[in-house]
């Protein structure tokens, strides 16, 4: 309550940049703003899942929201949930499962917070059904820095509500949420993986999919024949009853870091051949429990150690159906080329649902995600590279998982910052935002 | 009177707005027991009352009130009591750590921690007590253990006796220069339930002193986590098997009993010199 944690540092999932802050826990709503105002700014983090410097605030002060985890209120007739926002999709999960209901909209890991949910307006892998999980959300609580509190929803302080959801936190601090929850009546879902060879036989059985979930795994090692090789995996909810149980905590933990040559285009290319032949024939279906189908990674906790100690960046972007193919064909031969890719990689469509947030990532159009190891100069130059023609083709990068845009890249990628600006907490900040807004030079 | 085998149903939770007592009740609200709430902060009561309640708690009402105010004790029992009905277990979880230093200095302070920690348990549990006695008619009844007899009777292995659990701590084993108020709070408070072990005993109630290790809660936020901080959920499990059980006395989590056998045995002319 208020009490200074000399603590390790928080950590974004990326590990870079790494700045250093002090933590304070928030274990009630009623603990914001903090007895004694700190003298720099302030941030609300969660489980620190995303992965560049959007979480961070360098010498300022994290608030931190996990203690916030309580279940406020359910309406069993309409699936609605009251939460604190440091509550996260796991304790939901936990939650929601035995009584038939699921997450709305579910990112690849369930460690994330719900404030952390909506304040980056993550999407799932049925976007192009669901739209972002800000859709879902029905209102919330906003708490400013000078103690003003107010309820946010599509109909009451509207303005707060679409700033808030994609603000990346900067609004205030949210204190509780009302979520609608999805309807289920098994663990289990229903899956079709089918590979491809190239971008084109991507495109087309994307387009020709009709499933709810729908992503791909893509090879962003291969070259040649087995360029931008991949397999497509689609799943819906099976329709037939089953005991719904809660899911068991899982055991493994990655131990240590690994040291940085580990991970190479070797190996890389080794782990994404093995991956792509795990699965014998053309087309594979069968029926898996939504554990390892929405979150493989969760099973070991600390993956992220993979990366070594310097960590990981990740390149996520969107470009328009129009130009997307063109473009993401530059992209892939761009990453193939510099050989950095691991084993990380997924591509999907994103639907024409629209986004409620101002600053929300999502629009229609293919999404590339690829993770790379951080190895100084190569990697930013590679990074530079892909912002670049994700610009010349009309994409947008998103902002949970980049540390690396400059403030004129995120500005044309946001032309409607500035707007946003306005609805920023004067207390707030994050390293993220100096950054794009101009105030924080990107050391190297 | 619970089923035989089965957790509590009727739950008096003082201090209910702790961590370690908040992540026991969570566990309990899932299998639908009933409570009544006593902490300080009505706002923080509210939002743990609402949270039980979406957990599947059959009933939760709560009482604002200081528990350093040993003379409303007997009011608040009376009132758990009748919204309750019975209680099949009492939990005692508030404290509070102190300031061993402030403690050093001013007799005030090291006061305040022996009331919240030692007076106020003694108060509370000494009600609870008296009130156990009159529900369970005292000793004689069928099903009590014969006094003195060493044969693990019926009610010491989960049935359905009452249980009053208490929060104390690993602290109060052994004394040591960088703590020793708190942990003479607590030393006092595990000689005190030793002896109402003993005295409830033939009323078939079962006294369980909680003997948690350093426990990462808003508590202890600001002492520097070690490689052993557990957090309140790992405490919470152990903490309701130990009363699923209907055990005496649990280190929490177990491994720190181990230890504790350990510090126990050093002899004092070695314990003196040890900086701990």
């Amino acid at each position: 309550m208020g009490k200074r944690t000399p603590g390790p540092r928080f950590e974004s999932w990326g590990r870079y940049p790494r700045l250093q802050a002090d933590v304070v826990p928030l274990h009630w709503t009623i603990d914001f703003p903090l007895p004694q105002r700190p003298a720099g700014k302030q941030l609300p983090v969660g489980l620190g899942r995303s992965y560049g410097d959007v979480c961070l605030l360098e010498n300022g002060t994290l608030l931190d929201t996990t203690g916030m985890d309580r279940l406020l209120g359910f309406d069993p007739a309409t699936g609605v949930l009251r939460c604190e926002t440091g509550t996260s999709l796991k304790q939901i999960l936990d939650f929601a499962v035995p009584r038939g209901l699921f997450l709305p909209v579910t990112p690849g890991t369930k460690y994330v917070t719900v404030g952390g949910a909506i304040a980056n307006d993550i999407h799932g892998r049925n976007h192009h059904a669901a739209g972002t999980f800000g859709r879902h959300v029905l209102r919330f609580e906003l708490t400013r820095s000078d103690g003003a509190r107010f309820v946010c929803s599509p109909i009451e302080n509207s303005d707060w509500f679409a700033a808030t959801i994609g603000g990346m936190g900067l609004t205030g601090l949210m204190t509780w949420a009302d979520i609608r929850l999805r309807p289920i009546v098994s663990r289990r879902i229903d899956y079709r993986g089918e590979k491809f060879q190239g971008l084109d036989e991507f495109f087309a059985r994307s387009r020709a999919a009709k499933s709810e979930y729908t992503a791909a795994w893509i090879d962003c090692v291969a070259t040649g024949r087995n360029f931008a090789r991949g397999i497509l995996m689609q799943g819906d909810h099976t329709q037939i009853p089953e005991p719904l149980h809660r899911s068991r905590e899982p055991k493994l933990v990655f131990p240590a870091d690994l040291p940085e040559l580990a991970l190479n285009r070797y190996s890389a290319a080794i782990f994404n051949t093995l991956h792509y032949h795990r699965q014998w024939g053309k087309t594979k279906s069968g029926r898996v429990d939504y554990e390892p189908f929405f979150y493989p990674l969760d099973a070991v906790r600390h993956w992220n150690r993979m990366y070594g100690r310097k960590g990981l960046l990740q390149f996520q972007n969107v470009l328009p159906l129009e130009s997307g193919r063109e473009g993401m064909l530059d992209i892939l031969k761009a990453i193939t080329k510099s050989g950095l890719a691991s084993f990380q990689a997924a591509i999907q469509f994103f639907g024409a649902v629209p986004s409620v947030g101002m600053m929300s990532f999502p629009r229609p159009g293919v999404m590339l995600a690829v993770d790379f190891p951080v190895r100084g100069e190569v990697s930013f130059d590679l990074m530079e590279r892909l912002t670049r023609i994700t610009l010349e083709h009309g994409g947008r990068m998103y902002s949970a998982k980049d540390a690396r845009m400059t403030p004129q890249q995120f500005q044309a990628f946001y032309p409607q910052w500035q707007e946003f600006a306005r609805y920023v907490d004067p207390g707030f900040d994050s390293a993220y935002w100096q950054r794009v807004t101009g105030r924080r030079r990107l050391d190297d | 009177m619970t089923e035989k085998g089965a957790v509590p149903r009727r739950v008096l939770a003082l201090g209910a707005t702790s961590a370690i007592a908040e992540a026991v009740l969570r566990l309990l609200a899932e299998r639908g027991a009933s409570f009544f709430l006593v902490g300080r902060n009505p706002d923080k009561l509210a939002a743990v009352r609402a949270d039980l309640l979406t957990r599947g708690a059959a009933a939760a009402r709560s009482y604002a009130a200081n528990l350093d105010d040993t003379a409303a004790h007997p009011t608040l029992l009376a009132e758990a009591a009748a919204a309750l009905g019975e209680i099949d277990l009492a939990l005692i979880a508030h404290g509070i750590l102190g300031n061993q230093q402030e403690a050093e200095a001013d007799y005030g302070a090291a006061e305040a921690i022996l009331r919240t920690n030692f007076l106020s348990a003694v108060s509370l549990a000494g009600c609870l007590a008296n009130y156990f006695e009159a529900q369970r008619g005292g000793a004689g009844q069928p099903g009590a253990p014969r006094r003195g007899s060493l044969r693990r009777g019926p009610n010491s292995v989960g049935d359905g006796t009452p249980v009053m659990a208490v929060i104390s701590s690993v602290a109060g084993d052994r004394g040591r220069k960088s703590n020793y108020i708190y942990a003479a709070s607590k030393g006092g408070l595990n000689v005190f339930l030793e002896g109402l072990r003993q005295r409830l005993e033939p009323a078939g109630v079962r006294v369980l002193t909680i003997k948690p290790g350093p426990i990462a809660t808003p508590m202890t936020a600001h002492v520097p986590p070690g490689p052993f901080f557990a957090t309140p959920q790992q405490a919470a499990r152990h903490i309701l098997r130990a009363i699923e059980k209907r055990r005496n006395e649990a280190y929490v989590p177990p491994y720190w009993g181990a230890m504790m056998l350990v510090a126990r045995n050093i002899p004092g002319w070695i314990f003196r010199k040890i900086r701990v």
